[in-house]
């Protein structure tokens, strides 16, 4: 923020996205080359490609950007990532994008509006178990989320319990106190912004 | 040879098929995997979505705890540990070797992030430094440990006349936190390890693309689409089975196919397998000690080809064309009645 060592170049929410990304993603290195929109599995279904949402950032777009389906679309392949010819780390912004909007509450109006409650639901399984438990996290998430698309998941869930895909019970770590010490602290660790 | 192993929270249920057969051929291989004691989940691609320090910390955890358990004991005090290699940690599963090998990468390009992350392992008790474990993925493993002379030597029951589409996904060739063991957009590895076991590999441009990842439980119209892609371009290629080296996209590709040939009114009928199952079942080991038959589209049928072994497979009415290129020129797309024989 105060002193940093480069000069201060672009728009607040630049540096705001730049700064709750752990590890510098080179973003201001990016050349609007379209390279990552082009290379995206999902692009298609994206309302604006990375190189676009990029433009926006630099232009302090804040609340277009953090509305938009675009981070929550991105399915993590490191696809852009891998072509970039610049080295931005495209899906560690996308993750950053994607705190940013749940915090500020956007991202229930997205049109993938389920994905915070699928990712939440997910965590407080690991939190309370160590690992994840794929019956209690499809059910609880379709039933407190999805109650309408129960009917369509059921066949699929009956079919993994008949071939033995999913146990019917949480595996629990042995040390599951110390992972949620670890995991609280880290919790601590996470409203401090990068300097 | 020996290594750390983190199976995943996958493989211990859904993917229970990947666990079983890669314990069956790392015997056969004499690779001994030794599991890491207590992991923990990887935190998938959920964790960064919601709570970054949280994410590194989880991982941390599953870093220190391995680090610990296979530290280099050295011979004589006298050589400094730093001479020695670092362990090796081995992850089967896609998301779970990227999160380990990023993490490990991330703490080390960062010390501020390392400082942070030990902060939060240090209420646990443990602590980790960068660089102490080389992750590595299963595949990786298996040809460039243990080999294809290796592995060839071990069939027993070659796969002749299986038409195989590898398929790598994503995260194991990109984008290579700790080095590349494969190119990341046009990866021949498995293809290779394929026709070490007697398969015949089709052409399978898809192979490195996406499979969509959590994407199936959050919207269906983008997740089903790369499906379909996915499946139609194995389908193109007359593939009697998709082989799969993670566990996501074995669950994607298998379970959900039903809900693609619904919703396009396609007719897909491809079984996926894991790599190891079909290294398995070359190497004569039983199909119920590799776990098929836990897929929800059967394999059976498409297994009976090798069951008929030496059946050389049925030739087409095509006529012969001359070659048109070689191992040097650069990979592109063939269709069935081009393929060399």
């Amino acid at each position: 923020m105060g002193a940093s060592k480069k000069p201060v170049r672009g728009s607040v929410f630049f540096h705001e996205v730049v700064g709750a990304t752990a590890v510098d993603p080179h973003l201001e290195a990016c050349l609007q080359c379209g390279t990552c929109g082009g290379s995206c599995p999902s692009g298609n279904d994206m309302e604006h490609t990375p190189r676009t949402l990029f433009a926006m950032i630099a232009a302090g777009m804040r609340e277009t950007v953090l509305r938009s389906n675009t981070p929550w679309y991105c399915v993590s392949c490191y696809y852009c990532m891998e072509r970039c010819p610049q080295e931005v780390h495209i899906t560690d912004v996308m993750y950053t994008l994607k705190r940013l909007a749940i915090k500020e509450g956007f991202s229930r109006q997205s049109s993938a509006a389920q994905a915070p409650a699928f990712s939440e639901t997910f965590m407080e399984h690991v939190e309370r178990y160590g690992r994840s438990f794929e019956l209690g996290l499809i059910t609880r998430y379709f039933l407190r989320h999805r109650p309408l698309d129960t009917v369509k998941i059921a066949p699929i869930g009956a079919g993994m319990l008949r071939r033995k895909r999913f146990d019917l019970t949480p595996r629990k770590i042995r040390q599951i106190e110390q992972l949620q010490a670890i995991l609280a602290r880290a919790d601590e660790l996470e409203g401090i912004a990068r300097v | 040879m020996q290594y750390g192993y983190y199976p995943g929270c996958s493989l211990e249920r859904n993917a229970g098929a990947y666990h079983e057969s890669t314990m069956a051929v790392a015997g056969v291989l004499g690779l001994q995997f030794t599991e890491v004691d207590d992991w923990n989940c990887c935190g998938a691609t959920e964790f960064f979505s919601v709570n970054q320090m949280q994410a590194y910390a989880l991982t941390g955890r599953n870093l220190a705890l391995a680090a610990d358990q296979f530290a280099p004991q050295p011979a004589l005090p006298v050589i400094p540990v730093e001479v020695a290699e670092p362990p090796q940690l081995v992850a089967p599963c896609s998301a779970c070797y990227l999160n380990l090998s990023k993490v490990d990468r991330y703490l080390a390009s960062s010390p501020e992030l390392a400082a942070k992350v030990n902060t939060a392992l240090d209420a646990g008790g443990l602590h980790y430094d960068p660089g102490s474990l080389r992750v590595r993925h299963l595949l990786d493993v298996m040809v460039n440990d243990a080999g294809y002379d290796a592995i060839a030597a071990r069939v027993q029951r070659a796969l002749t006349g299986l038409r195989v589409a590898p398929y790598y996904g994503c995260l194991v060739v990109r984008p290579g936190f700790q080095g590349q063991f494969d190119d990341p957009e046009y990866p021949t590895t498995l293809d290779k390890l394929m026709r070490v076991l007697g398969a015949k590999v089709v052409d399978f441009p898809l192979k490195a693309h996406c499979c969509g990842g959590h994407m199936t439980q959050i919207s269906e119209d983008v997740a089903l689409e790369l499906l379909r892609r996915l499946l139609k371009n194995a389908a193109d290629y007359q593939a009697d089975v998709i082989v799969t080296l993670c566990p996501m996209c074995q669950l994607n590709l298998d379970v959900f196919q039903r809900a693609v040939n619904r919703r396009f009114g396609t007719n897909f009928n491809l079984p996926v397998l894991f790599f190891t199952q079909l290294m398995g079942l070359a190497f004569g080991l039983a199909p119920e000690r590799l776990g098929i038959g836990k897929e929800f589209v059967a394999s059976r049928p498409a297994l009976a080809k090798i069951g008929a072994s030496g059946e050389a497979e049925q030739e087409r009415a095509v006529g012969k064309r001359a070659k048109r290129r070689n191992d040097q020129s650069l990979p592109m797309p063939y269709m069935p009645e081009e393929e060399e024989r």
